[in-house]
């Protein structure tokens, strides 16, 4: 039984970052035991499963089973419900993530780790500063697990790297309270992203409408910290925008969520503990996008492990640098622009949303290249409308 | 005092990573506040999703 045993690495969480660390881990010759508190892999789904052909494909070759839509355009909607229509440079994909997150965690059982749900984390195991294992409670019996590496993949609720000592507290401002239904008998076209802009739809992020096919589609949205302390919660703003615009929708699940669009963790590492995903604030700050990335950490934490075991080195701050250094290289840089885009973003009124979108309409579809979009935003407003397109492509 | 709705929850944890002081705990179908170690901040209150938090405290005045 795994809790009479002792492994290489432990993870907290069984989402795409933990079971891509658990993959690329087992495959390095590592023994690695996953820890998710829910009874199943892959839900409830607090996502809107959206992810671009290049985030999956650095992974995996895209399983017709994962994808429920494949994704050419994007329709943005302003304030004044002015409608503003792309082609998408890199196609996208909107995902079954209950199917999706649990084949990853099949691949890695496939490459010998050991997955196991009901069992929740609730303490670290800590000798001499160094972390070496987890307590925690699996189906009502308490258990601890020691293990040379634990990697703390527990998402947006992470309370490991608070434990092993590290800041990991959202800042109100950068936590996007989230909501989403699924919702079906409605129109909605199958080939595209839709997103309404708007602080009367969503103030400080954003609210989506995305295809899953047969007149079905996730529609959600994000109100950041800083709005939400108005006091109106992202359900109402939800609720609101369904009896304006899918009045006899049907809905088929409801979940809130929460994202932290900040930059990554100056400190994703302590003695013996590595934080991968959600939990190290690895959501591109931009779109809000956090799939791709948290397995993008959770390869690179895995890779560090494996180098660490390879060359009988000790899991101590100063060596699990690496991990931080090969994810600053791969990403952190580049959420850094993207936590600055945002903040600029954040600053637009209806208005400034407004002008952009009648500004980007008055060019006809096929002129609209990113140079022409480019020369129109120098001409009405330099800075804004710059930072909206390179939103919407970038994502 | 943060006073939980009755099963309105939805334990998505979203509370959890804004707290600044870690005293809510977010199981698969279970949440919990430690009074003694809450600060009364309200942040909790603001970003849940769906309302299922109150403070006590400033709902009386
Ligand atoms: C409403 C919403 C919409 C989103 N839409 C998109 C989108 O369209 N595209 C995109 O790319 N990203 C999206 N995201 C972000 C994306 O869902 C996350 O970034 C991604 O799931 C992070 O993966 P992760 O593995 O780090 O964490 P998670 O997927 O959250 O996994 C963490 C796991 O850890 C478990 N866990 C937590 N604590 C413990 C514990 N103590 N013991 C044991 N297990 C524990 C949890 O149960 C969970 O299964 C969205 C998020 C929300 C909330
Ligand atoms: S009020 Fe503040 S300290 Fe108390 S539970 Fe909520 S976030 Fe934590
Ligand atoms: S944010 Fe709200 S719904 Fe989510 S866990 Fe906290 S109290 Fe529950």
């Amino acid at each position: 039984m795994w809790q009479q045993k002792q492994f290489d690495c432990i993870v907290v969480g069984g989402g795409p970052a933990g079971t891509t660390f658990a993959q690329v881990a087992s495959r390095g010759g590592l023994s690695v035991l996953v820890l998710e508190k829910d009874r199943d892999i892959g839900m409830p789904v607090r996502c809107g499963e959206a992810i671009s052909d290049k985030g999956l494909r650095y992974f995996h070759d895209p399983d017709p089973r994962w994808i429920q839509s494949t994704i050419d355009r994007i329709k943005l909607t302003a304030p004044n419900e002015t409608e503003v229509e792309f082609d998408l440079n890199d196609i996208g994909y909107i995902l079954d993530r209950r199917i999706f997150d649990y084949d990853l965690a099949h691949m890695a059982a496939q490459e010998g780790a050991i997955v196991v749900t009901k069992a929740y984390v609730n303490g670290l195991i800590i000798d001499n500063d160094m972390v070496c294992g987890v307590k925690g409670n699996y189906l009502n019996s308490p258990f601890e697990v020691r293990a040379k590496f634990v990697i703390g993949a527990d998402g947006v609720e992470s309370r490991v790297g608070r434990w092993g000592g590290l800041r990991t507290q959202v800042k109100l401002k950068d936590m996007e309270s989230g909501i989403q239904k699924t919702i079906s008998g409605i129109e909605v076209q199958s080939n595209k992203f839709e997103f309404y802009l708007s602080r009367k739809w969503a103030p400080g992020g954003y609210l989506w409408v995305f295809p899953k096919g047969n007149n079905s589609a996730n529609v959600g949205l994000g109100i950041s910290g800083y709005y939400a302390k108005e006091g109106k919660s992202a359900q109402k703003f939800l609720d609101e925008f369904l009896q304006w615009k899918y009045p006899e929708c049907s809905v088929l699940t409801t979940v809130a969520g929460g994202v932290p669009v900040d930059k990554t963790l100056k400190c994703m590492v302590a003695d013996g503990l590595m934080l991968v995903g959600d939990a190290a604030h690895t959501v591109n700050p931009m779109t809000g996008g956090g799939i791709s990335s948290g397995m993008m950490s959770g390869m690179a934490a895995a890779e560090t492990a494996i180098e660490l075991s390879h060359n009988k080195k000790e899991p101590t701050r100063a060596n699990l640098n690496s991990y931080e250094k090969k994810w600053t290289k791969l990403r952190g840089k580049k959420h850094e622009k993207y936590y600055r885009i945002k903040e600029a973003i954040f600053k637009f009124d209806d208005d400034d949303l407004n002008r952009i979108a009648d500004g980007i309409a008055a060019v006809k579809e096929e002129d609209r290249s990113l140079l022409k979009l480019f020369s129109i935003a120098v001409a009405k407003k330099p800075s804004l409308l710059i930072d909206v397109v390179r939103l919407f492509t970038g994502l | 005092m943060i006073q939980i709705e009755g099963n309105k929850c939805d334990f998505c944890g979203c509370c959890v990573g804004v707290c600044p002081v870690d005293c809510i705990e977010v199981m698969e179908s279970n949440i919990e506040i430690d009074d003694e170690i809450c600060i009364d901040c309200d942040l909790c209150v603001f970003i849940c999703p769906i309302d299922v938090l109150s403070n006590v405290a400033t709902e009386a005045v």
